[in-house]
């Protein structure tokens, strides 16, 4: 019984993580059909503000949003000077991002330097919660509270506002939606740069847990991806149950077939490609 | 104060040995140094502490190595062996360096071994760990002044028995050649002592959450072993506290897991935890207290093994060209001269190599502890020269096979 | 069949490429054998990227499956190079064809997603089948070619000649599809899948049969990859090396052949020349990937034929 609620606490935290490093991938992915390869940018560069910051105030609520805030608008520069021109031209897309991805990966190594660092949580945030012989460590309760938190909101935003409903137009029929008098190009940017947003949260919250270090934005780029193509591109609900399907399936693999680590992530998702191709709930 | 030396020391050099060989050695131009290191990519600043060892090393001897001037020429490997592989074709073909340095990841150096034996130029491998480059797959020109991976795990395996007491050890380690190296070293000698492994577990590379395996440890066990590197060495502790695990079963580990590389990332989770290396920075003696005053006067951080092998390299070399008056262009002697390199006062000790290219040295058992607001690894108990074989004779050892994963076998689990 | 300009212009390329090496540093020819071996790679996957239009994210897989076989087969079997040759090509055409039994199903970016993930499967068992392929320490100590010829292959200049026979060769196979009925139905898909289908091509199989050619010619390029290194690792199919090919074609210019070997010969200078002068390459090349796209969408050879001629290059733009 213990395992089992432990092992349980444990995927679904894991999850909650996978989704703040793919909500946003999957956002841009899902709506705007772009292949991020900067995903894994926004996420580490995120985690860099959100360290400066906490290191010259002190304060991690804050931290989070000046990273958020940063690379909303990085990103926001990268979709208007390039990416916006590039619609429907996956490999345009690809190589702009990757190129992108590697100039910010050096861009992090001259001004953090490479020494790997953790953002450092407020103490309220640290130690466990004890329930008789089980422990819950804080952060990671908190991780899944922001992931919630982060869902929440962007269910609200999408299905119950009127600028959900521009969005879900604009991205249904662009042309449709432009006819109705949506202003597309503004919507598509603020698409992008809140997918850039999340990835930057991810950044800050997930770098107390995870760390902040060159690298990581490739490290976790394939998680991201691996999230996102098994919950489907474009929906909301397939980020959300692909994130908890592949948190719980990796941890649970790893208890019990800890020799297949190396593929707890990877064979999921080749079976569940090999029988829908388009992810779980994924719009063809 | 450089400049000032090398007149000096030109002067000098002048004065003893005579206008005639140093006018011949002035044409042969300077002693080139290739070095090897990441200086991109996720291990950039490993390549970047490798870079300031050597440098500093140089920098106090005025670039100057038995009279004659050093010339280092660093090339970015990415980490990647064929990248290492194309770099070392130009620092031997187009730079024609005397002598190669350097190198980070295992597979590089079994990349480079067989194509430094085919140019004939001696390579020192500072860091590079992997056991068989010294053992049953060892080149004639790689000169390993570093150590093997399993070296410092032997003595500490028997000595965690012995004097710690704990009699049922769990260890988790990153599943490739290097933590299966060091695990096996510590469960070999752990277990001859009279000691049990009763669990190994293997995270992958890049383990971002190590829950799923923390929640396996069995609770039976006196210790946990743990070897992580880099990114985990970050997040591993802090994973293990928050699991409640500290207070329960106390920490050891392979040296990497709390190096100076990753211990001032590090917070209060890490104290207590027990590690052998070859260098600590919190190492007593007065040659390694001034290393590391003026490692960080000048590049502002405690410096790492990285820093410590490296610069030491820089004092190999010189000390080899000295013995052979500075004619660098004869390989063969060069090489020959390598090997017989000791060093009585490196900041990490006394170092000589053994018949099979790896150094005999110091094997630091290390604690770490909070200084001054600081995280350090204060030495506890020193076992003085270490071979990579220990106190096994090394015929014997070589006939059993490199550790691995499924070796030595886990007769306890 | 070629206009006159271009065969003189091949030609010349040709010439230089075959009297160039006594001239050249022994690093640079060293330098130019990776970029003839990149070449093969870029070429294949210009196949199914530039003539089909199916951009793949995991073709370092068939590299490195070529590279292990060199690597297993003549460290632990001591295999000759054309056993190593039959088995590297085999087991690509092989590969290739389960994955593209999974991958065809989808398009566009559903296409790039699932390659990626096939891609990683194959660098995950590259780490973990270790028995095979001794992890990440990789496989080392792999000896040059002997082919009975009067000239070692373990010296630079005749391995140069080797590598450029089989740059050579690959070209004609790649050519001889493109130019085929066969390789003109793969840009008839690419172009519209409806009509084909209309027409009564059978669509799949032509991209199914495309897809295998791509994979056993870049398990040749593979196989020369293992031989030249000496040494295999996982380091060798890793997703960057995947997204650095794709880079290659586009850089040189898709549906062209020639000029994704092209694009492989500016990135390996690139690459391992600049960043000797700079530890900020980098930058340079993250530089290139988007200058490419912003300035030279259709890449060198799209350029320089828009320059010279004042021709339009055919419309190459992938469907989503």
């Amino acid at each position: 019984m213990e395992f089992w609620i432990t092992q349980t606490f444990n995927g679904v935290s894991y999850g909650a993580l996978l989704f703040l490093l793919a909500g946003g991938l999957s956002i841009i992915f899902g709506m705007m059909r772009i292949v991020n390869m900067t995903h894994g940018s926004y996420y580490l560069l995120g985690g860099y503000v959100g360290l400066t910051v906490i290191w010259k105030t002190g304060n991690f609520v804050l931290a989070i949003l000046a990273g958020a805030l940063t690379i909303a608008l990085v990103g926001l520069g990268e979709y208007n000077a390039f990416l916006r021109r590039l619609g429907g031209q996956e490999l345009g897309q690809v190589l702009t991002t990757m190129g992108f991805a590697l100039i910010f990966q050096d861009l992090g190594l001259v001004i953090w330097g490479g020494d790997p660092y953790t953002i450092p949580a407020p103490a309220a945030l640290s130690g466990s919660y004890q329930i008789g012989e089980l422990f819950f460590p804080v952060y990671r309760v908190f991780i899944v509270a922001v992931a919630a938190a982060v869902a929440v909101i962007l269910w609200v935003v999408l299905e119950q506002t009127r600028v959900g409903a521009m969005i879900r137009a604009t991205v249904d029929d662009a042309e449709m939606a432009r006819g109705v008098g949506i202003n597309v190009p503004l919507i598509s940017m603020g698409v992008f740069a809140l997918g850039a947003f999340l990835a930057a949260v991810g950044g800050v919250v997930a770098g107390g847990f995870v760390g902040v270090y060159p690298g990581a934005d490739f490290e976790i780029l394939p998680y991201a991806f691996v999230v996102v193509i098994v919950g489907g591109m474009g929906s909301l609900k397939g980020a959300v149950i692909g994130s908890l399907m592949v948190g719980l399936l990796d941890n649970f693999g790893k208890a019990f077939f800890p020799e297949l680590s190396y593929f707890t992530l990877f064979a999921p998702m080749a079976a569940i490609l090999a029988i829908r191709p388009t992810g779980l709930f994924g719009r063809a | 104060m450089g400049k000032k030396m090398l007149v000096w020391i030109a002067g000098a050099f002048v004065l003893v040995a005579g206008v005639g060989p140093a006018a011949a050695w002035a044409q042969k131009g300077p002693i080139k140094i290739g070095f090897l290191a990441p200086m991109t990519g996720g291990a950039a600043q490993v390549g970047k502490d490798m870079v300031n060892g050597l440098t500093m090393y140089l920098d106090e001897v005025g670039h100057q190595i038995a009279g004659r001037k050093v010339e280092v020429i660093v090339e970015d490997t990415q980490g990647k062996p064929d990248v290492a592989l194309t770099k070392l074709r130009k620092l031997v073909e187009s730079d024609k360096v005397h002598v190669l340095a350097g190198g980070l990841f295992a597979h590089v150096g079994y990349a480079l071994a067989p194509r430094v034996d085919e140019y004939k130029v001696p390579m020192l491998y500072p860091v590079m760990a992997a056991d068989d480059l010294t053992q049953r797959k060892p080149s004639k020109w790689v000169v390993r002044n570093g150590w093997t991976s399993s070296q410092p795990s032997h003595p500490f395996g028997e000595w965690v028995y012995k004097t710690l007491g704990y009699k049922k050890v769990v260890v988790i380690a990153m599943d490739y050649a290097f933590g299966w190296e060091i695990v096996g070293g510590f469960q070999k000698s752990f277990e001859e002592a009279g000691g049990q492994v009763i669990q190994k577990l293997w995270p992958p590379l890049g383990t971002a959450d190590f829950a799923p395996y923390l929640a396996q440890i069995r609770r039976d066990a006196d210790a946990v072993f743990a070897l992580m590197v880099a990114a985990s060495a970050l997040r591993f502790p802090k994973q293990y506290q928050d699991a409640g695990l500290k207070a329960r079963l106390p920490l050891i580990g392979g040296g990497v897991t709390m190096d100076e590389f990753v211990l001032p990332s590090l917070g209060d989770e890490a104290i207590g935890t027990i590690t052998p290396l070859i260098y600590s920075a919190a190492l007593d003696t007065p040659v390694n207290k001034r290393f590391v005053k003026e490692y960080r006067a000048k590049f502002g951080k405690v410096p790492s093994y990285y820093s410590e092998t490296c610069y030491t390299t820089g004092r190999w070399i010189n000390e080899a060209a000295k013995a052979i008056g500075g004619n660098v262009e004869d390989n063969e002697k060069f090489l020959a001269a390598l090997r017989k390199v000791e060093i009585p006062d490196s900041p990490r000790g006394p170092i000589k190599l053994d018949a099979y290219g790896n150094p005999v040295q110091n094997i630091y058992i290390r604690k770490v502890e909070k200084k001054d607001g600081e995280l350090w690894n204060t030495v506890i108990h020193t076992f003085p020269a270490v071979s990579q074989f220990w106190k096994y004779k090394p015929e014997e050892f070589l006939k059993q096979p490199v550790y691995s994963r499924d070796y030595p076998p886990c007769k306890y689990c | 069949m070629l206009p006159r300009h271009r065969v003189i212009g091949l030609g010349i390329m040709l010439l230089l490429l075959l009297v160039a090496p006594p001239f050249l540093s022994s690093f640079l020819l060293t330098l130019l054998t990776q970029a003839l071996i990149y070449g093969i790679l870029a070429m294949s996957l210009d196949l199914i990227l530039g003539y089909t239009g199916l951009a793949s994210l995991g073709h370092a897989a068939y590299l490195g499956l070529g590279a292990y076989s060199v690597g297993v087969l003549t460290t632990r079997h001591g295999a000759n190079f054309w056993v190593t040759l039959a088995v590297g090509l085999l087991l690509a055409a092989v590969v290739a064809a389960v994955f593209g039994l999974v991958a065809l199903r989808a398009t566009g970016v559903y296409f790039l997603m699932i390659t990626l993930a096939l891609g990683m499967v194959i660098w995950g068992l590259a780490h973990r089948w270790v028995s095979m392929t001794q992890g990440d320490i990789g496989i080392s100590g792999v000896p040059r070619p002997d082919l009975g010829l009067p000239w070692s292959l373990a010296k630079g200049i005749p391995f140069y000649y080797f590598s450029l026979a089989g740059f050579l060769l690959a070209l004609w196979v790649l050519w001889v599809v493109v130019r085929s009925p066969f390789g003109q139905s793969l840009v008839g898909i690419r172009e519209s899948e409806s009509r084909m289908r209309t027409l009564g091509y059978h669509v799949w199989l032509h991209k199914y049969i495309g897809f295998i050619i791509a994979g056993t010619v870049g398990g040749f390029s593979g196989v020369l990859w293992g031989y030249y290194n000496g040494f295999v690792s996982p380091a060798d199919v890793e997703l960057a090396t995947s997204v650095e090919i794709l880079l290659m074609v586009a850089l040189g210019g898709r549906a062209t052949l020639l000029g994704p070997a092209l694009g492989a010969g500016v990135i390996v200078l690139l690459k391992n020349l600049v960043s000797v002068y700079t530890h900020r390459w980098l930058l340079i090349l993250g530089a290139v990937y988007i200058g490419t796209i912003v300035y030279a969408p259709e890449g060198i050879v799209g350029a320089v034929r828009q320059f010279a001629k004042g021709v339009k290059p055919e419309p190459l733009r992938s469907k989503a």
